[in-house]
């Protein structure tokens, strides 16, 4: 890949007190690029999420941003006190720059997203799902290089998330922004992203989604048969099947993800 | 009308002019009780500015900064991060206020109205106290406009706003001061003992009538001003101690503020 990347970190190690968390992590995002970070409870993800945005230090390592980089963030989920009276389209505004508050441009963003409905509604009274895309909505008004997501189906239906994820790639492909977000939701998650990176305090492995599915930390991390089920969902037809009918990978096929060394 | 009437009014409306919408932001960001802390530490504030010979505001207003300050910047992680916020509050508040009383009883010579501290006198606000109070008001008020963008970007999600690019962190910082210089002034009015209450109490009866923030702030310092004239007439007709009239009016609003929002629904 080459040296053209929006936002890199490099050999980001974080502890918190006492406990190893990110160990030689390493991360990067290309223009218009999908990337995902995944990986089970406690690997790290959001914690290298933090440290790229600026939210948190690293005890070591680098993050290195494209000059004049835009950043539109959405968090993993937002609980407004309810003693502060804002409506959705009130807590747009808080996201742009003062005297760049078009009502307009605010509501074409939520028709985007498919909240039109909540623009004048108070914050406090709208669903998870509404609150999510709403989240998006103000990440978007930013009109930013790399939106940023973490988790961003939390709370959401499985139905609600597939939707989410479209959005997502429909976003990317309209708007030409890349997305670097984070999930533990492997099943959709692989299917609309473009890279995987897999951590578990470092990264285990990266690359196009099927082929990480088939890497062999991968499938120790996640276990065989979800690994099996994945490689079965991208690629019915790279695979073989054994006697019982079970998957198992090719022994030649071409790998085209990065290989990291472990720390 | 009498002259002190007048002036009472005043500096009276001046004050709920401040506290809405502060009050409004320590609703909103759960900061009652660093309010107390800060009217609390007043007391140290009034005792310094006598001991030095220097107005008692000018102590007051130093010392608040100073605490703003230590609880500011102060309780970020370490060793000392092992005690919640609350606690050390609950130190700071009481703390300034017994060692403020403590240097009050060393000045005997003093002719000290300690009442008139801890619940206000308003009816003795002179014309000298109505221009420092008018002066304060403006600067704080034009302050707050500066920061209230930001500040309500970071009081809705600190993490978001800094992401955005708001500096959370000297936003804060700003309108702890700010609300520092809001308590000294509006000591005067309600004592250091209430003067919580001016903050709180209109911003929360304000809540359930407001759609947008700006108007919660708005409708907050009209709940103010009618608390502080209801007061001050009680105070004129039946003789009650001012302060606490003023805070017994805002009380009585909020009630039927919240009554209001029952029937409406």
């Amino acid at each position: 890949m080459s040296d053209d990347y929006l936002i890199k970190a490099d050999g980001i190690e974080v502890s918190i007190g006492g406990r190893r968390i990110l160990s030689h992590a390493d991360a990067r995002v290309g223009a218009g690029e999908i990337v995902t970070l995944i990986g089970p409870n406690g690997a790290g993800k959001t914690t290298l999420l933090r440290v790229m945005l600026g939210l948190m230090s690293a005890d070591r390592g680098t993050v290195q941003r494209r000059a004049e980089l835009t950043i539109g963030y959405m968090p993993q989920k937002l609980v407004l006190d309810p003693a502060l009276p804002l409506t959705v389209n009130g807590f747009l505004g808080l996201g742009i720059p003062r005297g760049d508050t078009g009502h307009g441009r605010r509501l074409a963003v939520l028709d985007e997203v498919g909240a039109g409905l909540v623009a004048d509604s108070p914050i406090g009274d709208i669903s998870g799902g509404e609150m999510q895309r709403v989240l998006m909505a103000r990440a978007l008004l930013r009109e930013p290089d790399l939106l940023v997501l973490d988790e961003p189906v939390q709370g959401v239906d499985v139905v609600g998330q597939a939707d989410l994820y479209a959005l997502i790639r429909h976003i990317r492909d309209d708007r030409g922004c890349a997305v670097l977000m984070v999930s533990h939701d492997l099943h959709v998650v692989m299917a609309a992203t473009d890279r995987v990176i897999c951590l578990n305090q470092h990264v285990c492995c990266a690359g196009h989604p099927e082929t990480v599915s088939r890497h062999p930390e991968f499938v120790s991390m996640f276990g065989e048969n979800v690994a099996a089920e994945l490689a079965v969902y991208h690629h019915r037809h790279d695979h073989d099947h054994d006697v019982h009918g079970d998957v198992v990978p090719h022994h030649d096929h071409d790998h085209d993800h990065e290989d990291y060394s472990h720390g | 009308m009498d002259d002190f009437l007048i002036r009472a009014g005043i500096a009276g409306l001046l004050v709920a002019a401040l506290a809405g919408p502060l009050g409004a932001f320590v609703v909103w960001r759960r900061m009652a009780y660093f309010g107390a802390t800060l009217s609390h530490s007043a007391l140290l504030g009034i005792a310094l500015g006598l001991l030095m010979g220097v107005a008692p505001l000018f102590g007051v207003v130093a010392v608040g900064i100073v605490v703003a300050l230590m609880l500011g910047f102060g309780n970020r992680g370490g060793k000392a991060g092992v005690l919640s916020e609350d606690t050390l509050l609950g130190i700071m508040a009481h703390g300034t206020l017994a060692v403020g009383l403590v240097v009050i009883s060393f000045m005997d010579d003093v002719r000290f109205g300690l009442m008139g501290y801890l619940f206000g006198d308003i009816l003795a606000v002179g014309t000298g106290d109505l221009y420092v109070l008018f002066g304060g008001s403006v600067v704080v008020l034009l302050a707050l406009a500066v920061l209230w963008r930001p500040l309500l970007a970071a009081t809705v999600n600190e993490e978001l706003a800094r992401v955005e690019g708001v500096p959370v962190a000297a936003v804060r910082i700003g309108y702890m001061v700010l609300l520092a210089v809001t308590v000294a002034l509006a000591m005067k009015i309600v004592g250091i003992l209430l003067v919580t209450s001016l903050l709180i109490i209109p911003a929360a009866a304000a809540r359930w009538h407001s759609r947008t923030p700006e108007q919660m702030a708005v409708l907050a310092a009209l709940v103010g001003g009618v608390s502080v004239l209801g007061g001050l007439a009680a105070s004129y007709i039946v003789d009650t101690p001012s302060g606490p009239s003023i805070v017994v009016v805002a009380l009585v609003l909020f009630v039927l503020a919240r009554a209001m929002a029952t029937v409406t629904r």
